[in-house]
């Protein structure tokens, strides 16, 4: 398509459907449908109470997701600051309400589901920066001054979520949008010397960590520590996940998780369940799912014509990809406990809402692919 | 607004730029993907096999299931020990409402007192809801009862039950029987059931030695459970081996009658078959009562009995070494007959002392008996003839022909704690006491005193080697040769030969016949009358004041006067009949006084016990002989079995 030729305003409806790329949604499908069988098996072979509510979910936000992917990308670009600045009043809005009531508090209750802000601000903040470095020319992204206003928009909501305390989404925002900046290309520099005042700063801020903090990551550093106490989680998850052996032990006859060996087998650790029943043969084809489903992404961002979908089809990517690493490599004990969830398979109503969100706007920069967005362009339909 | 070519320049150069690094990412990705792939391939392909075991080793739990432990017959299978069901109440803190108000509402049916509503109530709360506390133990039969009718309206609440050891209730036994007890730290940890809570073991009498024989094999219970160790179901069950079953040779009767002789006294009493060595009775007494140790006994019990100066807990049929006085003369002659150094029939003048040296050496007869050949020396115990007869054999003759008949090392018998006794020797007394024989103690052993030490068992098995005269008779009190083999004690195999001239032995018995049957005889008040069952035997009186080995050994000797204590002790060795002889006794009364007032007449009724007993049941002398015999091809002097 010539550069010169403006897009029909507005695709037909229907083109859209046709085009949107639905191997990926058939994917995310299967791995939801895994999420599912696993969550009948958590509940000893029974789709109470969580199966059927996974089921439900998913295909709830999975609906909104097939909306937001035929929604015009450009309206996503406008909106973009604008939902930041919502995701942040929610943000803020907890922190009040969590200063006030009893101890920490990370939701808002909807009534059918409960929302965490922070999640949905890990797609906003994606958002908010693919519009500012949209906007940017490379020369500027080599000013350092320039960067002050994104990284601000970053640590911000980042501090916020720091303090309820919740590290893991903490971390997971900060690398997502590292993962964005990384992508539109600021200077590689800047990254060497952000991560060498990280590491210089890694005694201050175990200063600052909670006790309960402290002690995951010594735990982590050495599992055997305390077998029935701290490292007990992480020892029977090993347990769990090399007793499946190759073949595994076959649908519902986890020993480990069935017999509650296994910590929070419905959220955090069911990817070691699913490894314990279906064993390395079940694990590999759920990797290679999660891989394809990145590689997907990937494509889609390559693909794009638009730095703005790019930036947000690659943010939104890492940003899933963070989800399913953590809570893979937490289960397999290469990292510190954190409460992530393996990306729509665990039962969490938040992190499946804002998981699908983000596939609504990745397949969103799919369906709108060819559309070209002006540099100076605030979004609007030109 | 259209974009200009320089523009589009921009816009390329930052696509490039985003796909360099899109693909930088993808690849930062792809090396962490494959950072989870290489470590799901360790756990779950390399590591595997060490994580299945340990999976099943927090899902499978072992539970052991004790085996009921074997009886203990007497030999006509009358039980001496058994197992009793014993019953407690438990109470399941899941199942119940409220475990106060259900411990309130028990308390109407069984006593329970605060200090156990409390201890309860702590057990609840530091064990897992389903796990059952014991709130009282050692229900009687109405609680059980009450408590069962009852149960629908106490939920949670239960009657579990147990085997405990009971014995039979009769102190002769206890010595013989011992009794089990809690596992301590020192027992062998070799069998996985010693770590039962609550499993116990045998610690003294056949109870211990015998003690595989009766614990049998446990079983096991392999049972799945969850984090929490609640049992989910049961995998597989191996039932256990129950303990087998130990008849004894002892006769309860005649254990009970040899008890009840010795009365008040501290003493023993063993009667054996001397063809097949079997122990029919021994006892030791006072005795005490085995079931206090299985059910746990106060502190003031437990006091008496260790301080009590009669020893109640010492098996003194086996433990206790005394001299053997005059009991030990028919050794001396056998011995001097051995050596040839006498002829029966040789005199010896007794004038009531005899010289050596610078030191004087007395009969118990002062004025002495005259002219004694053996047979009349033996039959009133003339001590001047022993000297000359010991004189003449030397000690370490005397000694060896002591050993000969089972003295001064164990009989073997399968019974813990039997003491080896001391029969000196030249050399014994060098090794032992460092210093060099006097020819006097050769004198003073000749009459069993000195250093001379046994145990009435030792005598025992002498007399029964003395009366048997073929094979050197060995003790023991389990029937059941493969049982003894299994528990790797008491004699098994045929008994090796004795190895002394009959001729000799005749001369000894004709002497030990006029013990008893003789006019002068020591023992004639005793005589059994009742034709056929007439008695032999040989008195002794030891004169030595109640002094261990130990205090011989560094040679101290006290002289505290104490009244009980510096009596003589009275001894009787003897076996009927006296023509064809089945039994051997020998009793022991400690500061008894004579022999033959105080011993003899107790040996003589356990061997009237005994003839009866053997009439009786009607069984055919050879019978208890039948093991011996059958394995003794050799064993050819069948006159003194027949």
């Amino acid at each position: 398509m010539p550069a010169d030729t403006l897009p029909p305003l507005g695709f037909a409806l229907a083109r859209k459907i046709v085009d949107i790329r639905w191997s990926l949604v058939v994917m995310l499908t299967i791995i939801a449908g895994v999420g599912v069988m696993m969550l009948y098996s958590a509940a000893d072979a029974s789709l109470r109470p969580w199966a059927v509510r996974h089921a439900i979910r998913f295909a709830v936000t999975l609906g909104l997701a097939l909306a937001i992917a035929v929604i015009d990308l450009r309206l996503w670009m406008r909106f973009a600051y604008g939902l930041y600045g919502g995701a942040l009043a929610l943000l803020i809005a907890v922190e009040v309400a969590g200063s006030i009531g009893m101890g920490a508090r990370r939701w808002i209750d909807l009534g059918f589901m409960q929302l965490q802000p922070s999640e949905l601000m890990k797609i906003a903040v994606v958002l908010a920066l693919a519009r500012m470095f949209h906007g940017m020319s490379i020369t500027a992204l080599g000013r350092p001054w320039r960067l002050i206003l994104p990284v601000a928009l970053v640590l911000v909501p980042a501090m916020l979520v720091l303090r309820q305390p919740d590290l893991g989404t903490t971390l997971m925002m900060l690398i997502g949008a590292a993962a964005v900046m990384f992508a539109a290309g600021v200077r590689m520099w800047m990254f060497v010397a952000v991560a060498a005042a990280g590491l210089a700063a890694l005694p201050i801020g175990w200063q600052f960590m909670h006790g309960y903090q402290k002690n995951r990551v010594l735990t982590f550093l050495d599992p055997e520590r305390d077998p029935l106490g701290a490292g007990y989680h992480i020892l029977q998850s090993k347990i769990a996940l090399g007793s499946g052996g190759l073949h595994g032990k076959g649908f519902l006859q986890g020993t480990q998780s069935h017999l509650n060996f296994l910590p929070e087998k419905q959220t955090d650790f069911i990817f070691t369940m699913f490894a314990e029943e279906f064993g390395l043969i079940g694990a590999m084809g759920l990797l290679a799912l999660y891989a394809l489903v990145i590689a997907t992404c990937l494509a889609i961002a390559l693909r794009c014509r638009s730095q703005f979908g790019r930036l947000l089809a690659t943010g939104l990517s890492v940003t899933f990809f963070l989800y399913l690493f953590i809570n893979m490599a937490m289960v397999m004990g290469l990292l510190p406990v954190v409460g992530v969830p393996l990306p729509l398979v665990s039962y969490g109503g938040s992190a499946t809402l804002s998981l699908m969100i983000g596939f609504g706007l990745i397949l969103s920069v799919h369906v709108h692919r060819d559309l070209p967005i002006g540099r100076f362009s605030a979004g609007g339909v030109e | 607004m259209s974009p200009t070519a320089r523009e589009l320049n921009r816009e390329e150069t930052r696509r490039r730029l985003f796909t360099r690094r899109a693909l930088l990412l993808a690849a930062g990705q792809g090396s962490l993907f494959a950072l989870l792939a290489g470590r799901l391939y360790v756990l779950q392909a390399v590591d595997a096999e060490r994580y299945r075991t340990l999976a099943e080793d927090n899902r499978i739990n072992l539970k052991l299931l004790a085996p009921p432990r074997g009886r203990i017959l007497d030999r006509h299978g009358r039980p001496l020990a058994v197992n009793r069901r014993q019953y407690r109440v438990v109470v399941v803190a899941e199942q119940t409402a409220d475990v106060g108000e259900t411990l309130a509402a028990l308390a109407h049916l069984v006593p329970i007192d605060n200090t156990q509503a409390r201890r309860v109530l702590k057990d609840v709360r530091s064990q897992r809801a389903f796990q059952p506390v014991t709130v009282r133990d050692g229900l009687s039969w109405d609680d059980v009862a009450r408590v069962e009718v009852s149960a629908l309206t106490l939920p949670g609440i239960a009657i579990e039950d147990s085997l405990s050891r009971e014995y039979v209730d009769d102190p002769s036994v206890s010595h013989v029987l011992g009794y089990v007890a809690a596992v301590s730290p020192d027992d062998p940890a070799d069998d996985p059931l010693l770590r039962l809570p609550g499993f116990r073991i045998g610690k003294n009498g056949v109870e211990k030695v015998y003690d595989r024989v009766l614990r049998g094999t446990g079983g096991r219970s392999e049972v799945e459970v969850n984090a929490l160790g609640r049992v989910i179901r049961e995998l597989d069950r191996r039932d256990g081996q129950p303990g087998s079953d130990l008849r004894l040779s002892i006769d309860l009767d005649l254990q009970r009658l040899a008890f009840e002789r010795l009365g008040e006294e501290s003493g023993a009493a063993v009667l054996l078959d001397v063809h097949s060595g079997n122990v029919l009775a021994l006892v030791s007494a006072p005795a005490f009562d085995p079931n206090g140790f299985v059910r746990g006994m106060s502190a003031a019990t437990w006091k008496d009995l260790v301080k009590s100066e009669k020893s109640p807990l010492t098996n003194k049929a086996l433990a206790g070494q005394y001299a053997p006085g005059s009991t030990f003369k028919p050794a001396v002659a056998l011995a001097a007959l051995a050596k040839g150094v006498m002829t029966p029939d040789e005199g010896v003048f007794c004038n009531g002392v005899t010289e050596l040296g610078n030191s004087r050496f007395h009969c118990w007869k002062r004025g002495g008996h005259g002219w004694m050949n053996m047979q009349g020396a033996i039959a009133q115990s003339c001590d001047t003839y022993f000297y000359e007869a010991a004189k003449r054999t030397g000690i370490d003759d005397v000694s060896a022909m002591a050993h000969r008949l089972g003295l001064g090392e164990p009989t073997g018998i399968d019974l813990p704690g039997e003491r080896t006794g001391v029969m000196p020797t030249r050399a014994w007394k060098r090794a032992a006491l460092k210093s060099a024989w006097h020819p006097g103690e050769t004198l003073i052993a000749g009459i069993g005193q000195g250093y001379c030490l046994s145990t009435p068992l030792q005598l025992a098995v002498m007399t029964a080697r003395i009366a048997n005269g073929t094979v050197a008779v060995a003790p023991r009190i389990a029937l059941d040769e493969d049982l003894r083999a299994h528990a790797g004690t008491g004699p098994t195999g045929p008994f090796e030969a004795l190895s002394i001239d009959p001729a000799h032995l005749r001369v000894v018995r004709e002497g030990m016949d006029a013990v008893v049957n003789g006019n002068r005889g020591t023992a004639r008040s005793s005589a059994i009358h009742t034709p056929g069952w007439e008695m032999a035997g040989k008195t002794g009186t030891s004169q030595v004041r109640r002094i261990s080995r130990a205090e011989r050994l560094t040679g101290v000797r006290r002289n505290e006067d104490l009244p009980w204590a510096e009596r003589d002790h009275a001894l009787f060795v003897g076996y009927a009949p006296a023509a064809a002889p089945r039994f051997a006794v020998a009793v022991i009364v400690e500061h008894g006084g004579g022999g033959s007032k105080a011993a003899a007449p107790i040996a003589r009724d356990i061997l009237i016990a005994a003839q009866e007993a053997a009439a009786r049941d009607q069984v055919p002398p050879a019978d208890d002989g039948i093991e011996a015999l059958k394995g003794t091809p050799s064993a050819t002097g069948a006159g003194d079995a027949g």
